[in-house]
């Protein structure tokens, strides 16, 4: 499941949600992202995260997909917040449920870097100095690229 | 056919999206943002880098050289920084 949404969520409830009936899953893995206040030495007082309603929704699901078809996943789940969030707030949140955890492990892993290089959000930074749009990080793109080379996990 | 700008591109352009009829022999992404770039100051600043750029047709991601030919939605901007 994915959602795109500018509530905050809360992660207990979404792991009792994604896990309430079932005896299947031994292993639940959860990576939260959270604003923080310092980027590069500079403190921000806010952050706006653009997207592109409906592509965002899409690759979302086919990034999700990409993980069922690598790894056997009883179920996952994809959070990602937009509009403005302050230090300390939650932005992103990563599922994975399989019954062993090493599963689950590799696919919230490989969620949060495909997710990092491909769905369509922007996060813009509001401090001292003014708004600056956040440049893309290389160490983003290498942490995917990764995965091109390993099969399975 | 629609055009959507994103992130900065969408500041420097100066609109979050505008329909267009692009002039008929453009082929693909990068002829299409060659043509941008002659309606205005804002296209030029948002396009001076075609490196900068990423572009989307139909809501996949599309490389410079992706043709434009049936689409009807085409997305400019900077690489993704969410997560």
């Amino acid at each position: 499941m994915i959602r795109v949404q500018h509530e905050d969520f809360d992660i207990g409830a979404e792991i009792e949600a994604l896990t309430a009936n079932r005896t299947d899953i031994g292993a639940v893995v959860s990576f939260t992202g959270l604003v923080r206040e310092l980027t590069g030495g500079a403190a921000i007082s806010s952050m706006e995260l653009e997207h592109y309603p409906g592509m965002t929704e899409r690759e979302l699901a086919a990034i999700e997909a990409q993980a069922h078809a690598r790894w056997p996943l009883q179920a996952s789940l994809v959070i990602h917040r937009v509009g403005l969030l302050r230090p300390g707030d939650r932005i992103v949140l990563v599922l994975t449920a399989s019954a062993h955890r090493g599963a689950a492990f590799a696919a919230a892993e490989f969620l949060m870097d495909y997710l990092k290089t491909r769905a369509p959000f922007w996060k813009r930074e509001d401090g001292p100095g003014g708004a600056r749009w956040v440049d893309a990080r290389e160490s983003d793109g290498k942490a995917a690229e990764r995965w091109a080379e390993k099969k399975g996990g | 056919m629609k055009l959507l700008y994103f992130a900065w591109v969408r500041q420097k352009v100066g609109l979050p999206e505008e329909d267009v009829i692009p002039p008929a022999g453009l082929h693909d992404v990068a002829a299409l943002i060659g043509w941008l770039k002659t309606r205005g100051p804002g296209y030029e600043a948002a396009f001076a880098d075609p490196a900068l750029i990423r572009a989307a047709v139909d809501q996949e991601h599309a490389g410079l050289d992706a043709p434009i030919g049936n689409a009807a939605e085409i997305a400019f901007f900077p690489p993704v920084t969410g997560g």
